[in-house]
């Protein structure tokens, strides 16, 4: 039977302070850490195989083993949380801050950087102040400060309010605001590791991602390794279901847990409709069919399957929704969001919707499945950052593995789907 | 030359202590400002945040016209934004969008005519598990029925 590890203080108020945190056995990995040589902290996680949980998959203790020699050195934590469907890292932050703060410690002593800090998105206020409580208490505990628990390591962390882009989710667009500026990401390379945050070397780690060190830390790589599909797809892994199912919501499994026992957990279809399809990874992941319900949802399975577990934010769509009507709503989030730099995706993006919302509206025509494949296809590989490639995601998805539905717009010229409607007799 | 209200500029002398280039303490300082300018940033705050931080105004105008949360026309004491991304599509912003319309008269971007409501549409809000749902100035406000966003509309003074 599974424990939940991430979540397990979520529901216990206590957890919010130092000392309940310390009662359910918190910063007892920091304590390990200050033990070891930072390299062998390095070292361990690398061998726990945590990837990183934000969207890219990328193994976290690689990425710590590429910070640069130069001095200052940075670590930013990621909580920019932004990709439609996903909420996963603002439970994490909201019910339990001091695993955070624990996680980003532990890293910022494993790559001997002495401050840290968490680039939180705008809009998550309350995250934000439930965040800066916490760390204030970590610093009147000796938690943080000039001499992290009585070890002479020095850390600052601060917590750094964005304004409202999901771009600066981009860890790169992510640093150029946090140095104040537009969050339009760098050319890489050179990558953050080399040349981050105010020049300096910097690791740039998910909110998830540092959650997860202090139990690789108290409980051993090995352990973290036993859980999970493989040894490529390991640990506990939160997944946040939306749309149309009974009990949306976080739920936490071992990574790799199918798609099928994911719906269970969340109650199953919402009011027991029929699943048409599902986003396995937040707006950026290609859409797959409800023959696909028994997919293990880890990193390379979903992948295999032509989409991508991206943030593991599982969008569920019922038989009553249009496909055509869903896709174009994300063609107009990325438009909005494109930064503006990179002209395939600044002109795609809008491109895209033009050509979405025309099909929704039944002034499509048959040709419009190959210009679309066409306008991605010159958005893919073509700008700096991942964006443009996001984009392209669930709009070739839609073309390629939907196409009747597409077409039954083009031929009935309108939406087959009526707006369904939620709240009738004026609820 | 314009400046910014002593609290807001004892709130900024703080933040600075926390970065290694008074570049970096912009974004704070634009949501200090804004803040202190009734909710939005007109051409005075913009001229003030770049007089103390120093910095030329084209590159303070550059940053605020980025980002959503920073307002450049006067808004409402309340600002609704209701999201409009795909989890909330999926379980009825539409209708929500439909009330907060009715209830204020107004069209998005616009505000009431007593400057009590800006209505805002807005992307996700990462609170896709309690959809549809809509945040007020700070505050979400979760698993929306029409009845109930009329009540909570009614509510705001």
């Amino acid at each position: 039977m599974f424990e939940p590890v991430l979540t397990k203080n979520v529901g216990n108020p206590e957890a919010l302070t130092v000392k309940g945190y310390r009662k359910a056995g918190g910063y007892e990995g920091l304590t390990k850490a200050l033990t070891m040589e930072p390299a062998a902290i390095v070292d361990e996680v690398k061998k726990s195989g945590l990837r990183g949980r934000g969207g890219a998959g990328f193994p976290a203790g690689m990425k710590w083993g590429f910070i640069g020699k130069a001095k200052p050195r940075y670590l930013v934590c990621n909580a920019d949380e932004s990709e439609p469907g996903t909420f996963k890292d603002r439970l994490l932050m909201e019910y339990d801050p001091h695993q955070l703060i624990e996680g980003c410690a532990i890293c910022c002593y494993a790559v001997e950087a002495n401050t840290c800090y968490i680039y939180i998105r705008g809009e998550y206020t309350k995250a934000a102040a439930i965040l800066e409580r916490a760390i204030q208490e970590a610093y009147e505990a000796g938690i943080l400060g000039d001499s992290v628990q009585g070890s002479g390591f020095k850390l600052d962390m601060v917590v750094h309010r964005g304004a409202g882009a999901y771009i600066c989710g981009e860890e790169t667009g992510m640093l150029e605001s946090l140095e104040g500026k537009r969050g339009q990401p760098r050319v890489k390379p050179p990558f953050p590791a080399v040349v981050g945050a105010f020049g300096a070397p910097t690791v740039i780690n998910n909110v998830e991602t540092l959650c997860n060190v202090p139990h690789i830390l108290t409980r051993g790589a090995d352990w973290f390794k036993g859980i999970g599909t493989d040894e490529r797809n390991t640990g506990p892994k939160l997944y946040a279901i939306s749309g149309h199912v009974e009990r949306p919501g976080t739920y936490e499994h071992p990574i790799g847990v199918t798609f099928r026992q994911l719906l269970e957990s969340a109650g199953g279809m919402y009011k027991g409709g029929t699943l048409k399809a599902f986003i396995p990874g937040g707006a950026s992941a290609p859409i797959l069919p409800a023959d696909m319900i028994d997919l293990k949802m880890d990193f390379d399975s979903v992948a295999k399957a032509g989409s991508m577990l991206g943030s593991a934010a599982v969008i569920v769509m019922d038989d009553t929704t249009c496909l055509v009507r869903s896709v174009a709503r994300l063609a107009k989030f990325f438009n909005h969001e494109s930064c503006g730099q990179c002209t395939p995706c600044r002109e795609g993006t809008n491109w895209l919707e033009l050509l979405l919302k025309r099909l929704e509206h039944g002034e499509g025509q048959e040709s419009d499945g190959k210009l679309l494949l066409n306008v991605c296809s010159h958005i893919g590989g073509n700008s700096l950052c991942a964006l443009g490639d996001a984009a392209i995601g669930p709009v070739k998805s839609l073309v390629e593995r939907f196409w009747p539905e597409v077409e039954q717009h083009i031929r009935e010229k309108g939406c087959p789907f009526p707006e369904r409607r939620y709240f009738a007799n004026g609820a | 030359m314009s400046t910014l209200p002593p609290a807001a500029k004892a709130e900024l002398d703080e933040v600075r202590k926390r970065y290694p280039t008074t570049e970096a303490c912009l974004l704070p300082a634009l949501h200090i400002a804004q803040r202190a300018w009734d909710g939005w940033l007109p051409d005075e705050a913009l001229a003030a945040v770049a007089a103390e931080l120093e910095l030329p105004l084209s590159k303070v105008y550059g940053v605020v016209t980025f980002y959503d949360l920073y307002h450049q026309k006067p808004v409402g004491r309340h600002r609704v934004r209701v999201c409009t991304n795909l989890p909330c599509q999926l379980r009825g912003s539409g209708e929500i969008m439909e009330t907060v319309q009715g209830e204020l008269g107004v069209g998005e971007d616009e505000v009431t005519s007593d400057g009590r409501c800006s209505f805002i549409h807005f992307e996700c809000l990462g609170s896709c598990d309690t959809a549809p749902m809509m945040m007020i100035n700070d505050d979400y406000h979760e698993n929306l029925t029409p009845s109930r966003v009329r009540t909570i509309l009614k509510g705001l003074k």
